[in-house]
């Protein structure tokens, strides 16, 4: 059974529908992503799925319908959202950023003890910047934090919004990477990126968005020798 | 003017200003994680006075009738907004936290103000009853409009004033209190005679604005407030409850007013509709740290008082026009120097 699933999902700022009933899965343990161009409605979807927008349908998440719940109550479940926008608390250091990324089992002090010095081991340069605010830090760097601060949460499903937006292609690569070693480590990833290639190669499954539909669906692996998918997306050379 | 007339005019506007110091501080608390400017404010120190001063006539305080009157309204509009949304659940919690404690605190004071009470019960008890003032009106008055432009909770806030001025008439009636005074020791400063009084309240002020500091920079829910104030969204995603960081900031922000209320009650007679003097000078100094720097804001507070304590020294009738007439090169200096932020025109 999916550990998420989103059915039957619209979306709509006034009259516009941003979201057409849209339907997601994410199998526990794998890397679904939602690929498509800008205003494809990719980042309404998530920020639906999370609670932060009113939609119609239905979200289940771990067997159970959430889709009445509030974003806290969501996230105090292990779902969360790395937003498009980062968020950040800019004027506070890396490290308060991190601590507060706790805050939905703030009570755990060991082991959120244990989750920062795992986060400082995987991305070594928040540690070396953990005492500066998290406003100077750089492009890259605000990803990491941003990405390292949903971690501290230790969520049972990650969904990332366009982890590549504004950043070079080489430390674009370096996130993606860290992707599977989640996924090892348990987590389940819903990644929505324009950056079709870069993510197809890290998923398992992959969902095609445009203008608020899903237009194509399948295993990663296959839709990347799709046709059709590399005139539009992929650049030609596949 | 001499240096002896001088220092006795500092030392009386230090002293005022610690007590602006006081409630500036929950102005800027409040509205950095609300964007709540919480106009009643002065009107809660006000009400803490009238509390302390009726618990000294052994009388009920009127402050009893209000609190239970806002804690069944506020228990009402939950009710019936958990109802809507479908979470009976969350109901009980809501129970005891919007009725049973504010009616706990309500009751306790009504059981023992007839008996003869040492002061600092009294002050304690007060307290006790004052705090859930503020987070039952943030229930009834804000949170139904919490996305609302800064001007209209700006309205909002200053219609609440009025209605709370209202209020204050009804449930304490229109006679001035001064209480007791809470030391009858004096020190010397060189040739300067300080009342103990005085000491107490720019104490006070030191020790509150310390704590404030400490529970932001080394507790995970100062830095949870401080996150909400700064990024909403971001602070939601973290698991990190708006309207729970507001409740906190209303009533350590009430603690603050009530504080000064009880400080200046000695010093001062007490109306109850003294309180929006005090929060207006309060708010200059407020408005000084443009309301985001806490400790701008309790300098622009001391300012404040100093220049009050001057000011009724040379021209007495026109003292509240000085005050008033610094906002003018305050707030020109601080938009020519302030850059305005995204997080502004975002919301």
């Amino acid at each position: 059974m999916a550990l998420l699933a989103i059915e039957d999902f619209s979306v709509s700022y006034g009259k516009a529908e941003a979201v057409r009933s849209v339907s997601v899965e994410v199998e526990k343990g794998r890397i679904a992503t939602v690929i498509g161009p800008n205003g494809a409605g990719k980042t309404s979807l998530l920020n639906a799925a999370i609670g932060l927008l009113p939609a119609s349908g239905r979200v289940i998440y771990d067997g159970e319908d959430i889709s009445r719940l509030d974003v806290e109550q969501r996230v105090e479940m292990g779902f969360c959202l790395v937003p498009e926008r980062r968020e950040l608390f800019g004027e506070m250091s890396v490290e308060d950023n991190l601590r507060l990324g706790a805050y939905s089992h703030r009570r755990a002090h060991a082991q959120n003890k244990r989750s920062l010095d795992e986060i400082y081991d995987r991305f070594p340069r928040l540690m070396e910047r953990r005492r500066q605010a998290a406003g100077t830090l750089s492009g890259g760097e605000r990803q990491m934090l941003a990405l390292g601060r949903a971690l501290m949460a230790r969520p049972k499903l990650l969904m990332l919004d366009e982890p590549s937006l504004g950043l070079a292609p080489l430390i674009t690569r370096e996130i993606l990477a860290t992707l599977p070693s989640l996924c090892e480590n348990g987590v389940s990833i819903l990644l929505v990126e324009q950056n079709a290639r870069a993510a197809l190669e890290t998923a398992d499954f992959g969902y095609v968005m445009e203008t608020g539909d899903i237009v194509r669906s399948g295993p990663a692996d296959a839709l990347i020798h799709d046709p059709m998918l590399i005139t539009t997306y992929l650049g030609g050379h596949g | 003017m001499t240096a002896d007339i001088a220092a006795i005019l500092a030392v009386d506007g230090i002293a005022t200003g610690a007590i602006y110091v006081l409630i500036a501080l929950g102005f800027v608390l409040i509205f950095a994680v609300t964007r709540v400017i919480f106009v009643p404010f002065g009107d809660i120190a006000a009400f803490t006075a009238l509390t302390v001063a009726a618990l000294e006539l052994k009388q009920v305080p009127g402050t009893v009738g209000l609190v239970a009157a806002l804690a069944v309204l506020a228990t009402l509009v939950e009710v019936v907004s958990l109802l809507r949304a479908r979470s009976p659940g969350r109901i009980p919690k809501a129970l005891v936290f919007y009725l049973v404690l504010p009616l706990a605190a309500a009751g306790a004071v009504w059981l023992t103000a007839g008996h003869a009470l040492p002061m600092a019960l009294r002050i304690v008890l007060s307290l006790v009853l004052i705090l859930p003032v503020a987070p039952l009106l943030d229930r009834i008055v804000y949170r139904p409009i919490a996305d609302a432009s800064v001007l209209l909770l700006l309205t909002v806030s200053m219609a609440l004033h009025f209605a709370l001025v209202g209020l204050g008439l009804l449930f304490f009636g229109p006679e001035g209190v001064r209480t007791e005074t809470l030391t009858d020791a004096t020190f010397e400063f060189g040739s300067v005679f300080v009342p103990g009084q005085t000491v107490m309240i720019v104490g006070a002020a030191l020790l509150f604005s310390a704590l404030l500091y400490l529970f932001f920079e080394f507790t995970l829910t100062g830095k949870a407030l401080h996150a909400t104030a700064i990024n909403r969204t971001g602070a939601r995603l973290m698991g990190i409850r708006p309207e729970r960081a507001g409740t906190i900031a209303y009533l350590l922000g009430s603690l603050l007013a009530g504080v000064s209320g009880i400080l200046i009650a000695p010093v001062n007679t007490i109306f109850y509709d003294s309180g929006f003097l005090i929060g207006l000078k309060a708010f200059v100094g407020a408005i000084i740290g443009g309301l985001v720097s806490f400790p701008v804001t309790a300098l622009g507070s001391v300012l404040v008082g100093l220049l009050e304590s001057f000011a009724s020294f040379q021209s007495s009738a026109y003292k509240e026009v000085i005050v008033f007439s610094i906002l003018i090169p305050v707030l020109l200096w601080r938009s020519y120097t302030t850059v305005h932020s995204e997080e502004d025109t975002e919301e």
